[in-house]
């Protein structure tokens, strides 16, 4: 990821490991931004998962993080 | 000294370094010097804990963080922590527990009985385990016993049970010690106090695959094995010419000591076998003794538990004999000195 | 960019077990976290219970051992009083704490025991398929309550957090949530503060922390966040219901 002004749009961006999100959708009720939706996708496990979308809204504010129960979003924050 | 002063005071110079326990006749003496000598030592801990099952748990804490523990009570309180002896067996912790057996089922009464033969001998909490068990008969027993069940504990990480009764609890007598241990003891190199310098470790019983729990069952009885060649012990009195045996152990045996005599001093040729480790069985010794000799008398406190190791161990050779009392009722020399003189006359053994 | 939210070391790679939206994976996790930010890693035992944390030792990357069905209170005191130099953590369910250990706790509180528990509190025995728990809402439908849970038989939900802090051997003991990200964020700051209580010496302490059990509940995971905001929380209030620790909250 390049650093400096060159692309102020994105403030952050976060990481949805899919094989261990079990699509319980609790970030997507959380996230300020709209910027998490469910997927189509069936993981390994048989679970829907989630991603970060493309509305290009995520400011890194790693709420989804915090209340994600499987660890398993990595934040980034610009 | 009283007896379960002695236990207390032979834990103490073993290297205990954490009695729980809980009030119950008739082994409150033993708390009681725990908590005057025991609570005051540096290092140690001695906690009245709100029951028997909390005291149990304690000791698997302590002996978790690699202490000498230790927790004692009677009979109706020994029930109460067979769940706690069971996971102590099956996590391989080191531990001491003192039955000073009383008359039952149920509250029972107060006085000496051996009705706790099954639940000591047959690890009896749930789950296939064993403890060693340990049978004194007499005060310099209750203190080298003491010192013994310790460093078997942690020679073999077993629970050891020591099986005394009511009347061993109370009889005064005098007592040698024979050992003290050093002033710092080192910590148990399995002890768990934090993952510094290591990968985290976890003490568990449960697992969710039942291969793994096979496993495990098979390699403690690999280890209950080594314990039957190694630790087996009894006492043999008169037995080389001896045309009955008695088997008896703790206050029987010593209450069958005095019959014998008693008998040989009749002309009776009558000897004793004692187990002092009731569990292993000295099953080897019954059928060496079953090669010259074909009259045993069992005798025991209860309705008859110890008898079935007997019939085990001599696969149908022999005669057996049983003498018992139950309910805490004590008999007296005489009174087996009878039964033995009458055994001896109906079998023509003169 | 830089990374602003990472798994903590203390917790391994493992996927969680649980089921989705469950709050043992985050009060995990909030655990693991407060190691890593205190340092205790090295001389930190936690004692889990029978239930579906049981296998807590598959996350927690610390030293750990099993107890029996609510004795956690009395393991711990037998780990602290032979090595007090320890930090020793309980992790319970209500099942645990407040049904069979009930007698532990009062009297490891009572005596002041310097260990904290973790009282995860989710209303049933969740995993043994989500039977009647002493924390069990009136009213409440569970697999021994199909009726809904009657007080006049079934007696009411049990209130250990405010029963314990009449016990003086306890000096800090707060009621918690994660049902929502402020309500994580503050059951963070108290597992920190029950520590930190244990690491000066103080005494008992206590963390209740409702938490989502969605599959026994029989709601979606979201469903089940909302149902501890909006129901649980009438029954058991959040907030600090005991601290004599003297110590400020700037930290």
């Amino acid at each position: 990821m390049s650093s400096g002004k060159t692309d102020t749009s994105i403030k952050g961006y976060i990481e949805v490991d899919q094989e261990l999100c079990k699509g319980c959708q609790i970030c997507i009720s959380f996230c300020p931004k709209d910027a998490i939706s469910a997927s189509d996708k069936l993981n390994v496990s048989g679970y829907l998962t989630v991603f970060l979308n493309d509305s290009g809204q995520c400011t890194g504010c790693a709420i989804c993080a915090l209340v994600c129960p499987e660890v398993a979003i990595e934040v980034y924050r610009g | 000294m009283n007896g379960n002063s002695t236990i207390g005071e032979a834990a103490i110079r073993a290297g205990c370094q954490g009695y729980f326990g809980y009030p119950i006749t008739p082994q409150n003496e033993l708390t009681e010097y725990m908590a005057t000598h025991l609570s005051r030592k540096k290092g140690c801990t001695f906690i009245q804990a709100e029951s028997e099952i909390a005291a149990i748990n304690m000791v698997y804490g302590a002996s978790l963080a690699g202490a000498r523990a230790m927790t004692s009570s009677s009979s109706p309180g020994i029930s109460l922590k067979q769940e706690g002896i069971s996971y102590l067996a099956a996590c391989e912790l080191p531990a001491v527990i003192v039955n000073m057996s009383r008359g039952g089922p149920g509250l029972g009464s107060i006085s000496a009985s051996q009705s706790d033969y099954f639940q000591a001998t047959r690890g009896g909490g749930h789950g296939d385990y064993r403890t060693i068990v340990l049978a004194p008969s007499s005060g310099q027993e209750l203190a080298d016993l003491t010192h013994r069940a310790f460093d078997l504990a942690d020679k073999y990480l077993i629970p050891v049970i020591i099986l005394g009764d009511a009347m061993l609890g109370q009889m005064m007598e005098p007592v040698e010690f024979k050992y003290e241990a050093p002033e710092e003891l080192p910590v148990r190199s399995n002890a768990m106090r934090g993952a510094k310098g290591h990968p985290s470790r976890v003490i568990k019983t449960f697992t969710s695959k039942p291969s793994e729990l096979e496993e495990i069952n098979w390699s403690l009885f690999r280890r209950y094995q080594l314990i039957k060649k190694q630790e087996t012990s009894y006492e043999a009195f008169m037995v080389e010419d001896a045309e009955l045996i008695v088997i008896a152990f703790g206050i029987a045996a010593r209450i069958a000591k005095g019959a014998i005599k008693t008998a040989r001093s009749n002309g009776l040729k009558v000897g004793m076998l004692r187990p002092i480790t009731l569990w292993p069985f000295p099953s080897d010794k019954v059928r060496e003794l079953a090669k010259k000799t074909k009259y045993f008398l069992v005798f025991e406190m209860n309705m008859g538990q110890m008898i079935e190791d007997v019939q085990l161990a001599l696969e149908g050779k022999g005669e057996i004999f049983f003498h018992g009392r139950p309910g805490g009722v004590i008999p007296t020399p005489s009174e087996v000195s009878l039964i033995v003189s009458r055994l001896c006359y109906q079998k023509g053994l003169k | 960019m830089r990374k602003v939210y990472s798994r903590p070391k203390s917790l391994k790679r493992n996927p969680f077990h649980y089921c989705p939206g469950c709050g043992h994976s985050i009060i995990h996790r909030l655990i693991a976290e407060v190691i890593d930010e205190m340092n205790l890693r090295d001389i930190v035992v936690g004692i889990p219970p029978p239930g579906c944390s049981v296998f807590a030792h598959h996350y927690f990357d610390i030293d750990m051992a099993e107890s029996a069905h609510g004795r956690e209170a009395a393991v711990a005191t037998g780990v602290k009083r032979t090595a007090p130099e320890v930090i020793v953590f309980t992790y319970q369910g209500d099942g645990d704490l407040a049904a069979i250990g009930t007698a532990e706790t009062i009297h490891a509180a009572n005596r002041g025991e310097r260990i904290t528990s973790i009282f995860v509190n989710n209303a049933v025995y969740g995993m043994t398929g989500g039977q009647m728990a002493p924390t069990t809402l009136s009213g409440q439908k569970t697999t021994t309550t199909p009726y809904g849970r009657d007080v006049s038989l079934e007696g009411y939900p049990i209130k250990m957090s405010e029963m314990l802090a009449l016990a003086r051997g306890a000096v800090y003991i707060e009621r918690t949530a994660v049902s929502s990200p402020a309500n994580i964020r503050k059951t963070k700051k108290a597992i920190r503060k029950a520590f930190q209580a244990q690491i000066d010496g103080l005494g008992y302490s206590l963390v209740e922390i409702l938490s989502a059990c969605p599959t026994n509940w029989r709601m979606s995971p979201l469903e089940s966040w909302q149902w501890i905001e909006k129901e649980m929380t009438k029954e058991f209030p959040l907030g600090v219901i005991k601290d004599v620790t003297g110590a400020s909250d700037a930290n």
